[in-house]
Order: structure tokens, then sequence, then C-alpha cells
């Protein structure tokens, strides 16, 4: 066997273990394993690739290659470890804008590389693909990470004009690409990176915070898609495989995410949403209605005199730190024979899954955790809805009012539990500044305050009944 | 174009297939971890880095190179560890005593 078909077998074994690892992902038991499997491969293929010969000469350049990968882990060991979870939303942004970068930088370099031989057209346009795609990932996830680290603000950003010049820069790029393929000058190539850098941008600018989980699960599919072009460019099935696997997923994930949302993919990339509901939705209701608000102790009462409570914990949680204590009262509700278990809805969290992570965290065990569906059918029969920290995922709004921004969103059935019990902070309405009529049902009990502080009250106050 | 893009082209389409059909199976609860994880495998670019510094002639093609390398090990290795670090946390309840009636209804 030569050299390069065993380098080409190896690859064959990597690329397995990344379908072995996606599959993995099918139930919680066997997701780590397969993690390791898919590192495992990658590792491996890294490896191989040091032996194999470019332009009939071995690998140049080594010692800078292990420098660049030495620098490279050194950076990411630490930042994946210590950060904090409920930050992951913009890691994971972070890596992904990276691995775009480095997509797109693959790209020029060989065109710069390959240029002299006279390319044909369809590696050039690969070529431009990569560097076009690979870019508005790497400028693109740039801003995401800025908005959800609140660096900048994480309401859409509208100016005047916006769509027409997102639509100039758009096209541009595009009259570029076919100037690049008829002529193939280098110059031209650079003007069109620096174009994709501004549409990356351009195109993150105007979607909201609440929309950024989509809009991460597009980048990423973006950047399978970039590392795709790349391999064509370099001739690798590695490449290739690996990159159209993230950019299917990707792509998958994105729409889930949108029909989660009950909206369509380019309502979420396009509409601004949340930049003028807020500017009317802001100012709250001057009806005089009132709401029934109540202390710990009330909910604790409640809780300790019922059969099935079912608690749906939502972004707010997060940020009270509250998963710990939320926790500690499911399980001394559980002690005294009370059926409990949490309610997720999909968008829950920043990012696509990410309030079963943040729980996951805080030790509470995968089974507990019910999908929306799952968890509507059970709710008929609950006692208690104990909603902590979430608003529009259980607003009725979206099922009955056609005037509302979220109408058509699936929702948690709050409404459907005999009590429904809310820990809010304020009367402020949620992320997408929607009223929830839900607040003033009779059968409805607030507690206004930190969500942490309450829930430490409550389990005290069930401890001691 | 020849037989070589076409060969390509194949694996790509069929990927999209197995890849589509696999990832439709993820339950929602491992959606974030799907998205980190699949945001780790496309970490393999840091095999085209490789190859592009190794075959790097001029100092252009060198920095560019050299930077591909950082970018692509920052995308595989944060990607892998963190994927690791929230999987670990994903636990089954510790004591199995009670089975759930409500599971077996799904």
């Amino acid at each position: 066997m030569s050299r390069e078909t065993l380098i080409d077998l190896i690859y064959l074994i990597s690329a397995t273990t990344f379908l072995v690892a996606l599959k993995g992902l099918g139930s919680p038991k066997h997701a780590r394993r397969g993690n390791m499997v898919a590192a495992s491969g990658m590792l491996l293929a890294v490896v191989a690739t040091f032996f194999k010969y470019v332009d009939g000469h071995s690998l140049h350049h080594v010692w800078l290659i292990l420098l660049g990968i030495f620098i490279g882990a050194v950076v990411a060991v630490p930042v994946a470890r210590f950060v904090k979870m409920t930050a992951m939303p913009q890691l994971v942004a972070i890596f992904n804008g990276v691995g775009g970068g480095a997509a797109a930088l693959v790209s020029i370099t060989e065109f710069v590389h390959i240029k002299s031989t006279h390319p044909a057209t369809y590696v050039t346009l690969e070529v431009l693909l990569g560097v076009l795609i690979g870019t508005v990932s790497f400028s693109g996830s740039a801003i995401a990470f800025a908005k959800l680290q609140e660096l900048m603000t994480g309401r859409p950003v509208t100016y005047p004009g916006q769509q027409i010049i997102n639509g100039v820069v758009g096209v541009g790029a595009l009259v570029l690409i076919v100037t690049i393929l008829v002529n193939g000058s280098t110059p031209l190539l650079w003007i069109l990176l620096a174009l994709a850098f501004v549409l990356g941008i351009a195109f993150v600018l105007p979607i909201g915070g609440a929309d950024v989980p989509v809009l991460i699960s597009l980048l990423n599919a973006f950047t399978g898609l970039a590392v795709a072009a790349s391999g064509f460019t370099l001739g690798s099935n590695l490449l290739i495989v690996a990159g159209t696997l993230v950019g299917a997923s990707g792509i998958l994930l994105t729409r889930l995410m949108s029909a989660a949302m009950g909206r369509s993919l380019s309502n979420v990339l396009f509409s601004a949403f949340g930049s003028n509901i807020t500017a009317s939705g802001a100012t709250t209701r001057e009806d005089g209605r009132s709401v029934r608000s109540g202390t710990p102790e009330d909910i604790a009462v409640l809780l300790s005199y019922s059969s099935r409570v079912v608690i749906i914990p939502g972004y707010g949680l997060a940020v009270a730190q509250g998963q710990h204590v939320l926790r500690e009262l499911a399980e001394v509700l559980e002690g005294k024979g009370i059926e409990v278990f949490y309610a997720i809805h999909p968008v829950a969290g920043r990012m696509p899954g990410h309030m079963n992570v943040l729980l996951a965290e805080a030790n509470v065990p995968y089974e507990q955790l019910k999908e929306m569906d799952e968890a509507n059918s059970e709710l008929q029969t609950a006692d208690v809805a104990l909603v902590v920290g979430a608003n529009d995922t259980v607003n009725p709004a979206a099922m009955d009012d056609k005037t509302s921004p979220i109408y058509g969103m699936p929702i948690i059935r709050a409404d459907l539990a005999e009590n429904v019990i809310f820990l809010k902070r304020s009367m402020r309405p949620g992320f997408a500044g929607i009223e929830n009529e839900l607040l003033y049902n009779p059968k409805t009990l607030l507690v206004f305050g930190d969500a942490k502080d309450t829930l430490t009250k409550v389990v005290a106050a069930v401890k001691a009944s | 174009m020849g037989n070589v893009l076409l060969q390509y082209a194949t694996v790509l389409v069929l990927t999209i297939f197995v890849g589509t059909e696999i990832i439709a199976k993820v339950p929602s609860i491992l959606h974030t971890p799907l998205m980190s994880g699949s945001n780790a495998i496309h970490g393999v670019i840091l095999v085209g880095s490789i190859l592009i510094l190794g075959a790097a002639n001029t100092n252009l093609e060198m920095v560019l190179g050299f930077l591909a390398v950082i970018l692509g090990t920052l995308n595989v290795v944060g990607g892998f560890v963190v994927t690791d670090r929230m999987l670990e946390m994903f636990k089954a309840k510790p004591k199995t005593a009670k089975p759930k009636s409500d599971e077996v209804a799904e």
C-alpha cells in the first residue's frame, strides 16, 4: 500500500468517527463517548497529515505548523474549560467564527499558491465560495459574540436604507466573483474578502438578541459549507464529508429553531424582530387590571399540597443563577412524594437546547427534562405550573391573539395547569417585549423578586411545613 | 471538469442525506451539544491549514497559512473540549430504583 493510500484510509476512518459522534448524540448516554471517538479521529487525521506529500515534497515549515497548533491549543483549552455555562453560546459563536476564518484563509492561500498554474474556472469558483462564506461566518460570528457578550446592544441595529445597502454589498460581491472568475485577478480577491467581511457584519446587525441562537446555528452551517468548499479546492474527501455534515446539521437545526418560534427563517433574518415592538409594547397597559401576588410561603403551601408539579424554566433562571436552588426544591418536593418534572421550550435560553445544559450543570437528571409536546399533554393534569424566569414561551397570546408578534409560536401550556405560579423580577414584559395575559389570570400567583432568593425562601418554607 | 469533481460531488450529495438522517434523530435536549460538537467537527479545516502551510512557497502564503493553523486549532480544540464539558454534565438519575411510569407512555 502506498503512503498516500494509507493516509486516505486514515482519513476515511476519521470521517467515520465524525458520523459515529453525531449518531452518539441520539442519546445522552452515548453522547460523551461519541465526542471522544470523534476527537480521537480528528487527532488521527491531523497526525496523518504531517506525513502527506504536497507538490511532490514532504511538508515544509513543520516547526511553524507545530508552533501554530501549540499557540491555538494553549489559548483554546483554558477558555473552553473555564467559561461559565451561561456564556456557552458566545463561546460556540467564537469557535465557529475562527473556523470560518480558517476556511477563508485556506481558500485564499490555495488560490495564491495555484494561481501561476492558471487553475480551471471551477477551481476558482470553489475558492471564491470558500472565501465568501468563510469570511461572512467569521465577521458574522464576531458580531453575534459581541451581542451575546453584551459588548454591544442586543437590540436589532437598524438604520435608514439598511436593506438597500445590504443589497448593494451583496450584489457587489456577486459581481466581483464573476469578474474574478473571468480574469483571475488576485487584487480583486482581496476586495472580495473585505466586502465579505462587511457583508457578515451587515447581515447580523439587524438581528435581535432573542434570535441570535438561530443565527449561530446558521453561521455554524456556513462554516461547514466553507470547509466543504475548501475540501473541493484541496481535493480532500475528509474536508468535504466533515464540512457537509456540519452544513446539513446546521441548516436542519436552524429550520427546527425557526419552527419552534413559529416564524420563517427569512422572518428571523430580515425582519429586525423586536425593534418596533419594544417601542410600543414597553408601555405597560394602564387599564388598572390587578394581578394576584403572593409570598414565598404561599408558594410553599401550594406546592406542598400538590401531587404533580411542572417547572417551566426560562433564561431568567440562569441569569439569577437559580438552577441549583431550583433542583433542591424539586428534590425536597419529590421527597414528599410529589411528582416533579421540567418542561423545556426548544428556544428557552440563548441557543438551541441551552436550558437543558444549564439544568444538567445543576445535576438535574435528564429523565426529568421533558420536551414541549410531551410536557403539554401532561400539563392538563398538573396541579401547579411553576414558571421561573420564562415569559414569552408560556404566553397564550401566541395561540389566540392574531395581532401578537409571537402569534403562531408553539408554547408550553402553563395555562392548562390548575394553578400557575410566576417567579418574576418585575412586571416588565419579556425579551420580545410583549404583554402576557396569563399574568392577569385569576389562577395565577405572582411572586416578585430575584428568582434565586425567592426559591431559597420557598425551599426553607417547604422544608418547615 | 473531469471525473474527480464528479467523485467529490457524489461524496457531497451522499453526505447531505446521511447527515440529515442522523441529525434528525438527535433529541432537542441535546441540541446545544450537537451544535458545539458539529462546531468541533468543522475544525477539520486544521488539516487543510496544515497542508497549505506545508506547501507555502512565499512569505505571504506562510503568514496566511500560519494564521489558518492557529485559527483551525482554536476551533478544533476549543470545540471538542467545550462539547465534552457539556456532555459530562448530562447524568442519569443516580438511583435507578424507581422506574418512571410516564416514560412508558412515550
